[in-house]
């Protein structure tokens, strides 16, 4: 199969795995009760009409095709139970940034170490300083996020007072400024530790992997030092795995991290989906459940292609 | 007879071969070794491994066994006890006290004081330091208060039984329980943590008193002069109990000499009010003195007994979804695997649309949808099983795959074998190991899913007699810079369980990895 056709079959095919997500969701949500109205008298009329208004008592399927054709105009609908008659859409494209800018700083400083450590471990290969790196990063792997939360909390926040315990406000500072970075940091460490630790296990095992090649002895015999068969032919090789990951994570940024957004209370867009789901409020649920499983269906696409650009021997689609 | 005829050979025709010559082969002197025999004796020499599985045996032996040894209990909440710190009677020396180190100004090192001076040990175990401010020129005291002693006393309304009972156990066991009324029980203290402890002459005597001792010596150091309610009768309020050494037994006259006694209570509309000291109290009611191993929470439960409740609720949960996921997941994926095809394509398309549901949304589904008609903990159950196989089956899935075309399948084939013992006999040995591994991997998946959704509220397992980790933490995180403990014994707990479940998990692949056999040899 050519290189574009299987590209096409695997959009179309996600576009209908998505479809049928969707529309099993959307058949869920509708089919809770709505949430009980707690204001009497005059409000409670309005918004019975209000909903009224929305179609809400309409038959399912009209309800879904008017959802569908709102969405393709580029309307999610508007809160009912949170930011009351805001749109949904706008209000999530308020949320994003804090949840990319969090999530993007953390990547960007726990790839280098990440890498660096998995690429000292692997060339130190049953030495006692892969022992150390190999101990450390299961022990910090296996640890939950939020205890790194609590623990940065605690000891960087309360014990030392270095730390603000809020996130700064976009009224305060531009998202891209040392004062945004620095009432940040406790959440970026704590997301950094296990993306670190990730990594390192990751590129640890495939550039070991890649060490024990024969054609890395060939690179030797026919000259080259050690440090350019590693740099010219191992890491290239290691590479081949590990940038699909790398690529992963910076997709993954959009979703961000559900637990570390509650605990920092940093106003992301998980923080905002958590709310969603506790009021029951239910087109900002329908909204953001669509836009995860978006993202992790671009994610895994997007991934399985990436090995055919980074590495043109494997073929697409081949049986 | 045809001589092609092999059904009907008569019996006299058998002859044994090689009838009375001498067998030279050695008999097999070592006993043949198992699949599962092997995978032992090569996980045995996994040391880390080995420990990783005793920690997991400790652990799930703790949250089942803990519950029966215990005193306490989940629904037990204390009204007085919170937010104690741990206490250990063997580990004491090592800071583990219930001692919590507290910088107070004159009037809180008095009132802390008090309650020792009143029973004879003090509360204030050690005072570490004092110093003066230099701007308001107030001193402070560095003090190291037990939380247990520092609640001091109360006051509790009982009825006549019960009044008269408390009197009697006193009597029986020799232990004081009731200690006099101050005389100003019916001033309401707002600025002093618990008005039942101040039975000494104050500084000031209202409503707005911090607690400061009317007279203190040279070194600051308060002089407590008893101010107990008086009554004329040794047995007013039908007290007829033990009494204090120090307080007025007759000693002390009105001013027309006639000798004045210590009140131990009084009646009110429907009883009598009594004064305890709470520890002993504590102990009349429950049968034991508080000890709390890991403290007690915001409110008064024992973290020691919830944990081991959350994480036995927790190990239960997991146990089970692993458990079905297992039998779900081979099923499923032998089937797709074996019969390939169509059936496959149809199958897998059925796994890309389960997996591609956010797994917090079919929580917060089968949450919305079931938890009331079925309860919390259940519908739990049925979110995690709802995508969680999927996982087995794709492993299931390629190991069919890869040995469903070699040559003793197809050698079993011939020999008829049907479908069903081709799949459960014949291929699916082959993957057990890997199989076991990832359904022993799901435990930590599942128990830390289930303390994120818990801790995020999105489900709510807690009720007056059950909770789980990801309630206590965050529970306890509200209290993180002025109680760490709360939180701390869950968040070791389950950091330590993780670490030991993914060693184990590492040892565990290794051992079923027969490509690895003797490979350390």
């Amino acid at each position: 199969m050519s290189m574009p056709k299987y590209v096409l079959k695997r959009i179309l095919l996600m576009i209908l795995t998505f479809g049928v997500v969707a529309t099993m969701c959307f058949v869920l949500i509708k089919l809770l009760p709505l949430p009980a109205i707690k204001s009497m008298g005059k409000d409670a009329n309005l918004i019975i009409k209000k909903r009224e208004a929305m179609g809400y008592n309409k038959p399912l399927m009209v309800q879904y095709f008017r959802y569908w054709k709102h969405v393709f105009q580029g309307d999610l609908g508007l809160g009912e139970q949170m930011y009351e008659a805001q749109s949904v859409l706008s209000i999530v494209a308020q949320k994003l940034p804090y949840t990319i800018v969090v999530n993007l700083y953390s990547i960007l400083i726990a790839i280098p170490i990440g890498l660096a450590f998995g690429i000292y471990a692997a060339l130190r290969k049953n030495k006692w300083q892969d022992y150390v790196i190999s101990t450390a990063v299961m022990v910090v792997y296996s640890v939950p996020s939020y205890v790194y939360a609590f623990l940065v909390q605690f000891f960087l926040c309360y014990k030392t007072g270095w730390f603000s315990l809020t996130v700064a406000s976009k009224a305060e500072a531009d998202f891209i400024s040392w004062t945004m970075f620095k009432s940040m940091l406790p959440a970026i460490i704590s997301l950094g530790f296990g993306t670190i630790a990730g990594l390192t296990r990751f590129t640890r095992a495939e550039l070991a992997e890649v060490l024990t090649g024969d054609y890395l002895l060939l690179a030797r015999t026919k000259g080259l030092t050690k440090s350019q068969a590693i740099t010219r032919h191992a890491l290239r090789n290691a590479m081949v795995p590990i940038l699909p990951m790398i690529l992963s994570e910076f997709i993954g940024i959009l979703g961000g991290s559900l637990i570390i957004e509650n605990i920092f209370a940093i106003p992301g867009i998980g923080k905002l989906y958590i709310t969603a789901i506790n009021v029951r409020d239910y087109n900002f649920f329908m909204a953001l459940t669509f836009f995860y499983t978006l993202i992790d269906l671009v994610a895994g696409l997007v991934i399985d292609l990436s090995y055919g650009f980074i590495d043109p021997r494997i073929k697409m689609g081949a049986k | 007879m045809d001589r092609h005829d092999y059904t009907n050979i008569p019996k006299e025709k058998f002859a044994l071969a090689r009838h009375g010559e001498k067998i030279t082969d050695k008999q097999l002197d070592t006993k043949p070794i198992g699949y599962f025999r092997d995978a032992f004796n090569r996980f045995k020499k996994n040391k880390s491994s080995m420990v990783a599985a005793i920690i997991i045996i400790f652990l799930v032996l703790f949250a089942f066994i803990t519950p029966f040894f215990s005193d306490y209990d989940v629904s037990a909440r204390d009204g007085y006890y919170k937010n104690l710190l741990p206490k250990s009677k063997v580990f004491a020396f090592l800071g583990w006290d219930g001692c919590k180190e507290s910088t107070e100004t004159q009037a809180g090192y008095d009132y802390y004081n008090a309650i020792g001076a009143e029973i004879g040990s003090s509360s204030v175990k050690e005072v570490k330091s004092s110093f003066v401010d230099e701007i308001s020129g107030i001193k402070y005291y560095v003090l190291d208060v037990d939380t247990y002693d520092k609640v001091g006393f109360t006051y509790v309304d009982l009825d006549e039984e019960s009044y008269l009972a408390l009197q009697e156990y006193q009597n029986t066991t020799g232990l004081q329980v009731c200690y006099p009324i101050p005389a100003n029980y019916k001033t309401d203290y707002v600025a002093v943590g618990n008005a039942a402890n101040l039975w000494y002459k104050l500084a000031v005597e209202d409503s707005g008193s911090t607690g400061e001792a009317a007279s203190h010596d040279a070194d600051g150091n308060p002089i407590y002069e008893a101010n107990y309610l008086m009554k004329k009768s040794a047995t007013s309020a039908k007290y007829n109990s033990l009494r204090l050494i120090l307080d007025c037994d007759g000693t002390t006259t009105d001013d027309e000499g006639n000798p004045l006694y210590a009140a131990y209570a009084v009646k009110n509309q429907t009883g009598y009010r009594v004064r305890v000291l709470y520890s002993e109290y504590y102990n009349y009611i429950n049968g034991h003195y508080a000890d709390h191993l890991f403290g007690t929470n915001q409110h008064g439960q024992d973290i020691l007994v919830c944990l081991a409740y959350g994480a036995r609720l927790s190990f239960l949960l997991a146990f089970a979804v692993s458990i079905i996921n297992f039998i779900i997941g081979v099923v499923y994926g032998a089937i797709e695997g074996y019969y390939g095809g169509a059936v496959d394509l149809i199958m897998e398309r059925i796994v890309d649309i389960l997996n591609a549901v956010p797994f917090i949304v079919v929580a917060t589904l089968f949450q919305l949808h079931l938890a009331k008609k079925v309860g919390a903990v259940p519908s739990l159950l049925f979110a995690f099983i709802m995508t969680g196989w999927i996982g087995i089956a794709y492993r299931v899935r390629t190991q069919f795959y890869r040995f469903k075309n070699s040559e003793y399948v197809l050698a079993a084939r011939t020999l008829g074998a049907k479908d069903r013992r081709l799949i459960f006999r014949h291929i699916l040995p082959n993957s057990l190991g890997t199989i076991i591994t990832g359904t022993i991997l799901i435990i930590p998946g599942v128990i830390f899913s289930e303390s994120m959704l818990t801790y995020l509220g999105i489900v709510n397992l807690e009720t007056s007699s059950l909770t789980s980790i990801g309630t206590m933490l965050s529970n306890g995180q509200a209290y993180l810079s002025t109680y760490p403990h709360i939180i701390l014994f869950p968040a070791l707990f389950i950091s330590l369980l993780e670490i030991a479940f993914n060693l184990f998990g590492n040892g565990l692949r290794d051992a079923f990895n027969p490509s690895l056999r003797g490979a350390d040899e």
